[in-house]
């Protein structure tokens, strides 16, 4: 009897890839969390709302995994790998070096991981950037037309390329708008230190400067506190942060990694899955874009000249600069 | 007028920089003072911090939050004094797990009351610490970049004096530092050691959770995972340097606060520096100073031995 079914069960087991698409399983996707967690009201939370809107939309399955330190990314990946997912994403570049390990090691596995910018990367995994120096550059331009002393301030968190792109997007906004308007800058060398966040917004502000925008993650909200205490204006980063201050944040720099993830993960349904290479989403893609309470204490005039401009970076017309190098060729 | 607004905001800084490490800091000196070794402090404040934002939020009370974070804490350290005095644990693993204890505590409840979230939500300035002086001061002025501070920040100076009084002017006092330096002649003396070290270990939880209270109602104005990230130690280290006594903690608190406000200044002015070097020249500056014109630091004579009584 036991030998019988056995033998059944082995023939089923062998048949069934001929079996066609009747038994075609469903399409499944997972991400794996930041250390910040699903609900960290930022980043990963972004990420998940992409995934969901996956779910609801292209009838893909979901799921994720939280990291609670460094250490649980590659078990987490390796657990993904286990449950047969379609796709797996890797939120944060902090996770970058163990995806693509991940990648090398399963080549039959698609990966793809965010704000990670791969050299050469393996045919099944994808890279996922943003043109942070775009949405930077919007709010730059909103905050040289506010200023109403000439004078606004930048704190970024740690000294690395894809803060840079928020800091030179940010100058060239606001030299666009107001040639004459000096930026004040500083770098906090955290992303976590929020008395540090605090205590230099505090300074620019005791230093005139009456709008301060800051790439800073956690040290950020030292910055919206200061601007609060102050009563001065601050520009929110990543998501629309205004809800921090609704009488001080006039604006944010808004980073849609919900649709970054979207995108990918329709192209892999669709087939155009972009492995072996990059994918960059600016204001073009719906990648970046400014908050969209911003008409609250923006007036509309500046809004609408925002507008205009924003279509001028979607056509190429207005090239925004990433980096010192390429700042510095536009402006002086 | 510009190196007086320099000034200014160097020592507004370091005063707002120092506040939460001193409540903690004196959290230490009581505990330690009393034989009790409290490496738990970092764990304690996260959790105080917690406490505080979270009951702040939904009362709307910034005092109620306060005193929620001492409480909270307080019952982190009541568990330390457990471990501690009544099963004569090693004190160090027993801080070791309530650095544990804390901040998972507090993320777990936090994921509780707050839809799943690892951080409370966030404050509406009028319900945050009040800054009485706001509106005392003129506008621009030196004395208003010192001063103008968060209540919490003269509430540490002021706790300062407080402990410093009780440990050294009252009966009280001599009791728990006679209870640290020499457990069994205070005993023999009909001092009851376990009940000074308990009180003593609850308080120095409470002043933690006060110190963390001044983080997440002064300082920011919500609570998140990375909101204490080290302080908890630093204070410690403060309390080591100050040689376990208040004053001597205030002092050690100052510099270090003073070390920070004096890299945010330098990152501000024209000065080519690796941010690299400014992030780590307050632990370097406090380490310098602190070798050079602090002495020999010598605990009490009990600290980290727990008292058994011999019933023979």
């Amino acid at each position: 009897m036991i030998r019988k079914t056995g033998v059944l069960l082995l023939a089923v087991m062998l048949l069934a890839p001929f079996a066609g698409p009747a038994f075609a399983k469903d399409m499944k996707a997972a991400m794996v969390t930041d250390v910040g967690g699903i609900n960290d009201q930022s980043f990963n939370q972004s990420a998940w709302a992409g995934m969901e809107r996956v779910r609801d939309e292209l009838g893909i399955e979901v799921v994720y995994m939280e990291s609670n330190q460094e250490a649980d990314y590659a078990p987490n990946l390796e657990t993904l790998y286990d449950q047969e997912n379609d796709l797996i994403w890797g939120i944060g570049f902090m996770m970058g070096d163990k995806v693509r390990e991940a990648a090398e090691i399963n080549p039959e596995q698609k990966y793809a991981c965010i704000d990670m910018f791969y050299q050469d990367p393996p045919k099944n995994l994808v890279g996922v950037n943003f043109k942070e120096q775009e949405c930077a550059f919007l709010v730059g331009y909103i905050a040289g037309k506010m200023s109403k002393v000439n004078k606004v301030g930048f704190v970024g968190g740690m000294d690395f390329d894809v803060i840079h792109r928020f800091h030179y997007g940010f100058m060239a906004g606001v030299k666009t708008a107001n040639p004459e308007c000096e930026v004040l800058v500083q770098y906090a060398g955290a992303f976590d230190d929020v008395t540090k966040g605090k205590s230099i917004a505090n300074q620019m502000y005791q230093k005139g400067a009456d709008i301060v925008f800051h790439a800073a993650g956690f040290t950020g909200t030292g910055v919206i506190e200061a601007a609060k205490e102050n009563n001065r204006y601050a520009i929110g980063v990543d998501m629309d942060q205004n809800f921090l201050a609704p009488d001080n944040v006039i604006t944010s720099a808004v980073k849609r990694v919900d649709n970054g993830i979207f995108n990918v993960t329709r192209d892999l349904k669709e087939g155009k899955f972009a492995g072996g290479g990059n994918v960059v989403y600016g204001l073009a893609e719906g990648g970046v874009d400014i908050a969209p309470t911003s008409d609250k204490h923006v007036p509309k005039a500046i809004l609408d000249e925002v507008a205009l401009l924003k279509k001028d970076v979607i056509s190429g017309k207005v090239k925004v600069p990433a980096n010192k190098t390429e700042y510095e060729e536009v402006f002086k | 007028m510009a190196m007086l607004n320099s000034l200014g905001f160097i020592l507004g800084t370091t005063l707002m920089y120092a506040t939460p490490l001193l409540f903690t800091s004196l959290g230490g000196v009581m505990s330690e003072n009393s034989g009790v070794v409290n490496i738990g402090l970092e764990g304690m404040m996260t959790f105080g911090a917690f406490a505080a934002a979270t009951v702040g939020y939904f009362s709307g009370n910034p005092w109620l939050g306060f005193l929620a974070g001492g409480l909270a804490s307080g019952f982190l350290g009541f568990l330390h004094a457990l471990a501690c005095v009544t099963f004569a644990a090693n004190q160090v693993v027993s801080g070791i797990a309530i650095n544990f204890l804390g901040p998972g505590l507090a993320l777990f409840l936090s994921r509780k009351f707050f839809d799943g979230a690892t951080m409370t939500y966030n404050l509406p300035i009028e319900m945050k610490m009040p800054k009485y002086f706001n509106n005392m001061l003129p506008e621009g002025t030196f004395v208003r970049q010192v001063l103008n501070q968060d209540i919490s920040v003269f509430m540490a100076f002021t706790l300062v004096l407080l402990i410093w009084f009780l440990l050294y002017r009252t009966k009280l006092g001599l009791r728990i530092r006679a209870v640290g330096e020499h457990p069994k002649a205070a005993d023999t003396l009909g001092v009851n050691v376990s009940r000074i070290r308990y009180l003593c270990v609850i308080l120095s939880g409470v002043f933690a959770g006060f110190g963390g209270a001044s983080m997440s109602l002064a300082v920011a104005s919500n609570f998140f995972q990375t909101l204490i990230s080290g302080q908890g130690f630093i204070a410690l280290a403060a309390m080591i340097f100050g040689k376990w006594k208040p004053h001597g903690a205030m002092v050690a608190c100052l510099i270090f606060g003073c070390a920070q406000a004096m890299t945010i200044f330098i990152g501000g002015t024209g000065l080519r520096v690796p941010q690299e070097f400014l992030s780590m020249a307050p632990y370097i500056l406090t380490l310098v100073i602190l070798m050079g014109f602090v002495g020999r630091a010598v605990a009490p004579a009990s600290d980290g031995i727990p008292y058994i009584k011999d019933e023979s």
